[in-house]
């Protein structure tokens, strides 16, 4: 029988590791973005768990919408990507430093 | 068929703790694999291996989604992109371990606090140790999740449809490239064009027959 | 009284100064000494009539605001006259000085390009003392104080392209700070005691101020501290040991004001404070004992240098200190009474000595050396004998102004039991013979004896101000009338003033209720008990210890400086340590620019460089700076512009936060 803290547990070491990558990573944006699909993959265990326990659908209405907006966002996150690519010839993300006052 | 009592929560139980394994394994791969291609995969095992893991919390409708959406259409948009540019991979794993320590110093403290809360603090006043009910026999998640989204969150719906089509929009606007040469109509010029930029009246003298 | 009348009393040579110095060429030079002189001599009889309207006519003391300046907490801060017998006495003195003085300067500064700035800066110099003498508060009185030491500063530099006279005026300026600096404290603690600024309430509670004690020094008697604060004031302005530096080099001045503000007037304004502030020192044994001893110190000690100097006007300041010093020795034994009249008489003839002397500088061509001179008495006997009776006057000759006055400070401090008494008494009776000395020794060779002038005529007027254009005529030449005029009219008060008003000054009620004297410390009381007359007075005066000693002092000097001037020479040469001990006048100027100025040049640079460099600026301000600077150094690296580093420090502060909630909870 699956209990919430299995979910839960599961959710924060997918979570943890999801940032990890963020910071393993020095030279792909592609990879950052895999990571933040991980990241709310790990949102939306939470989510189903609690909404399975409490008996609320609303939750998995809630992880509909997660799924939407992170397919729109990678959608997006890929179009800059490709730009960017164009524009430098490479996705370090060493190099992408603009924001540095 | 169903089983019956100890012998499904026993299979569940068996069934969750492998595919959180390969999910957690996935996740790793993706992580730390060298080549994006790679990555890409590894990250399409997990969401399957989630959406495995949805079907036993009885979340049907989601799980399918997940398996349509994300690996039908996400990842392979990932995959298309990684492949399209020509990123230089040996390049790209340089410098991997310059700030690792501290990437998994925050990934272990994070799922030390997790845990921490989930285990031994409790949820305020939610028992954790509990498992879901199981919802009964003729349920039908994907009928009460779609009368729920129809009535209560039509709107919200109404609204990701427009994300959506802004996102599609913002993608194309963004990769859209003229390039240079490209025959195209331009009708202002074509209507606003005169007689005389186009038609010369020549006057040639006329030759007597030899 | 018409307080109309008062007011225009200081008001009109302040008006006059004005005009003079802003008229520049429309007012033009007989424009300038018109219109002071008009100014100070309406003055001057206006003072007079008070003077008269307050002894005969019958009026009462004139005490309250003219004009209020400001109210801050309940302090009022008034332009207000305290008009009675003890100022208006002050104020005839002061003004008709300033008349002789002023006519005199028209022969004097005949050929100065700074004339009519002269004549503006002497007429703002009597306003600055009018307001002084007629103030009813202490806050007026600063002013004045600080006036009149502005117009002294002005006027000794007033050839300021000579580096000695530029010096000098520094030098009396600072010291003087350093008297007001105690002045101020004075002043400061009679308000924090009174919370008011006028003499009335502090002199109301000064018997009750002189119960307190101040926490400062182990414990000190209030009144005490104000006393002697005050009187450090006095002592700037007044020259007392150890503030005396600065009079001497305040000959560097035109002779005019050494006469006028540094012999008869100015420096006098100590003595009269403390005469003025008599109901507050009267409660302090202390303090008195200390003016007492500051004063005969003064007077003694500062009189024998007077005796080694060769400079005719700075033998005449040494002479002033040493006048003042009797004056300040009188105040501390509480013969107020004494000091004041001491002050007038000495006012008369010390002003016409020094006229006198400024009247020899122009018939020798502006040669001040007394070694250089000699026999002009056959050239120049209407200086010669007004200076000799302002002499007669000086050593207390009797009958002369000066007898009445001088003989009567040294009965005072002999007659007081207050502590340092008999020191003081000793001081006061020797200095009557150091006096005579230097008087006859002044008069012995500037006006008779060998025409020693007739050797040095080659360098004579170089070094001074050269103005006075040498027509090579060799022989001095009595002095025109605008000179000698204001020497006659000083040399007749020499002569009888003290004679005509001894009795009722000194010995009568003149001042009432001005002076307050506690009737344990009335000494002038006890006097006028033998008192019988100003004839018999001085006929007693033959006998007493002061006469003999001046007419020793007389033959002392007439045989070593005019009968045998080698024998000078000769005692110069054996006491040569004495000589240079008074030549280099004690050390006290050595002592002020070795140690003084060394360890105040210290303290200033170990407070510039250490306190304003180092802490204020350096570690203050700029450090304030420096630290940002430094502290934005090291979080701009923050700033690397990577947002997965952005990221990374959310996420870390996340966990930290996450952290913290867990070990509260």
């Amino acid at each position: 029988m699956i209990t919430l803290a299995d979910m839960l547990t599961l959710s924060g070491v997918l979570f943890a590791l999801a940032v990890a990558g963020i910071f393993l990573n020095r030279k792909n944006v592609i990879l950052l973005l895999m990571c933040v699909e991980l990241l709310l993959l790990s949102a939306n265990f939470n989510f189903i768990a609690f909404s399975r326990m409490l008996g609320d659908l609303t939750g998995q209405v809630f992880v509909f919408f997660v799924l939407t907006v992170a397919a729109a966002e990678s959608a997006i996150g890929l179009a800059i990507l490709v730009v960017l690519f164009r524009e430098r010839r490479n996705i370090d993300v060493e190099d992408l430093n603009t924001l540095k006052g | 068929m169903r089983l019956t009592g100890e012998a499904t929560a026993v299979l569940v139980e068996i069934l969750f703790y492998a595919f959180a394994t390969l999910l957690v394994a996935g996740a790793l791969g993706v992580i730390t694999a060298r080549n994006p291609v790679y990555s890409a995969l590894f990250l399409v095992f997990a969401f399957i291996n989630s959406a495995g893991i949805w079907l036993l919390s009885e979340a049907e409708f989601l799980a399918l989604v997940l398996v349509l959406v994300y690996v039908g259409a996400v990842m392979v948009l990932f995959l298309f992109v990684v492949m399209m540019l020509d990123i230089n991979i040996a390049e790209l794993r340089r410098g991997f371990t310059r700030f690792a320590w501290l990437g998994w110093l925050t990934a272990c403290a994070l799922v030390a606090e997790i845990v921490g809360v989930v285990w031994t603090h409790g949820l305020a006043g939610v028992d954790v140790s509990k498992g879901f009910v199981p919802e009964p026999a003729g349920f039908s998640n994907t009928r009460a999740l779609g009368e729920v989204l129809y009535t209560r969150y039509v709107y919200p719906f109404e609204l990701a449809a427009v994300l959506l089509v802004v996102a599609i929009v913002a993608a194309i606007a963004l990769t859209l490239r003229r390039r240079p040469g490209l025959k195209t109509q331009d009708v202002a010029r074509q209507v606003a064009v005169r007689a005389e930029d186009r038609v010369r009246v020549v006057k040639i003298a006329a030759e007597k027959r030899s | 009284m018409n307080p109309h009348l008062l007011i225009a009393i200081p008001l009109a040579p302040l008006v006059a100064a004005v005009i003079a110095g802003l008229g520049g060429r429309l007012v033009g030079r007989t424009g300038a000494h018109i219109v002071t002189i008009a100014g100070v001599a309406a003055s001057c009889l206006l003072s007079l009539h008070v003077l008269e309207q307050l002894y005969r006519g019958g009026a009462t003391t004139f005490n309250g605001p003219v004009y209020t300046w400001l109210v801050s907490d309940g302090v009022h801060i008034d332009v207000g006259f305290l008009v009675d017998r003890l100022t208006a006495l002050m104020m005839s003195v002061v003004t008709f000085v300033s008349l002789c003085v002023h006519v005199y300067t028209i022969g004097y500064m005949r050929d100065d390009p700074g004339y009519k700035r002269f004549f503006s800066y002497i007429s703002l110099f009597t306003f600055s003392m009018l307001m002084l003498v007629m103030s009813n508060n202490f806050m007026q009185l600063f002013f004045g104080w600080e006036a009149v030491g502005v117009v002294s500063y002005l006027l000794i530099g007033f050839w300021y392209t000579r580096p000695s006279a530029v010096f000098a005026n520094f030098k009396a300026f600072i010291v003087n700070r350093v008297g007001d600096f105690g002045f101020v404290i004075g002043i400061a603690a009679v308000f924090s005691y009174t919370h008011s600024l006028s003499y009335e309430a502090a002199f109301a509670a000064a018997p009750h101020i002189a119960q307190q004690t101040l926490p400062v020094f182990g414990g000190v008697n209030a009144l005490t501290l104000i006393c002697i604060a005050l009187f450090v004031g006095a002592m700037g302005k007044s020259a007392q040991v150890p503030l005396h530096v600065w009079l001497p080099d305040s000959m560097e001045g035109p002779t005019p004001i050494s006469a006028l503000i540094h012999a008869a007037t100015m420096v006098t304004a100590g003595i009269f404070m403390v005469a003025r502030m008599s109901p507050l020192f009267e409660y302090s044994d202390t303090a008195l004992s200390f003016v007492l001893v500051i004063g005969a110190t003064t007077a003694f000690f500062m009189g024998v240098l007077g005796v080694v100097m060769n400079d005719i006007k700075r033998v005449i300041a040494y002479s002033t200190l040493s006048q003042l010093g009797y004056m300040t020795a009188a105040l501390g034994v509480s013969a107020y009474g004494a000091g004041i009249f001491h002050l007038m008489t000495h006012a008369f003839f010390k002003a016409l000595l020094f006229l006198a002397a400024g009247s020899v500088i122009i018939g020798m061509h502006h040669e001040q050396d007394m070694r250089k001179m000699g026999g002009l008495a056959k050239y120049m006997p209407i200086t010669a004998v007004t200076c000799w009776i302002g002499g007669l006057s000086l050593v207390a000759t009797p009958f002369f102004s000066g007898f009445y006055s001088k003989d009567a400070i040294i009965e005072a401090v002999g007659l007081s039991h207050r502590w340092g008494a008999t020191y003081a008494y000793w001081c006061v009776l020797l200095g009557s013979f150091i006096t005579s000395l230097y008087t006859f020794r002044l008069l012995f060779m500037t006006f008779h004896g060998k025409e020693r002038f007739r050797h040095v005529q080659a360098g004579h007027g170089e070094g001074h101000d050269g103005a006075h254009g040498g027509d090579g005529v060799h022989e001095p030449r009595e002095s025109p009338l605008v000179v000698t005029l204001p020497l006659i009219a000083l040399a007749i008060p020499s002569l009888v003033i003290g004679y005509l008003t001894v009795g009722k000054v000194l010995y009568g009620d003149y001042f009432g209720k001005a002076i307050f004297v506690l009737p344990q410390h009335a000494v002038l009381a006890r006097m006028a008990a033998e008192y019988h007359g100003p004839f018999s007075l001085a006929l007693r005066g033959f006998l007493g210890a002061p006469f003999w000693l001046a007419l020793a002092g007389f033959g002392t000097a007439w045989v070593f400086f005019l009968k045998r001037p080698q024998l000078a020479d000769a005692a110069a040469q054996r006491f040569g340590w004495l000589h240079r001990l008074l030549l280099e006048k004690y050390y006290f100027d050595w002592f002020n620019e070795h140690i003084v100025a060394k360890l105040a040049r210290g303290i200033g640079l170990g407070l510039w460089k250490g306190g304003d460099q180092g802490l204020i600026d350096g570690v203050m301000v700029n450090g304030t700076a420096n630290s940002v600077g430094r502290l934005g150094g090291v979080v701009r690296r923050v700033q690397n512009g990577y947002l997965y580093s952005y990221a990374f420090w959310m996420v870390i502060g996340l966990a930290a936060l996450l952290g913290w909630f867990l070990v509260r909870a």
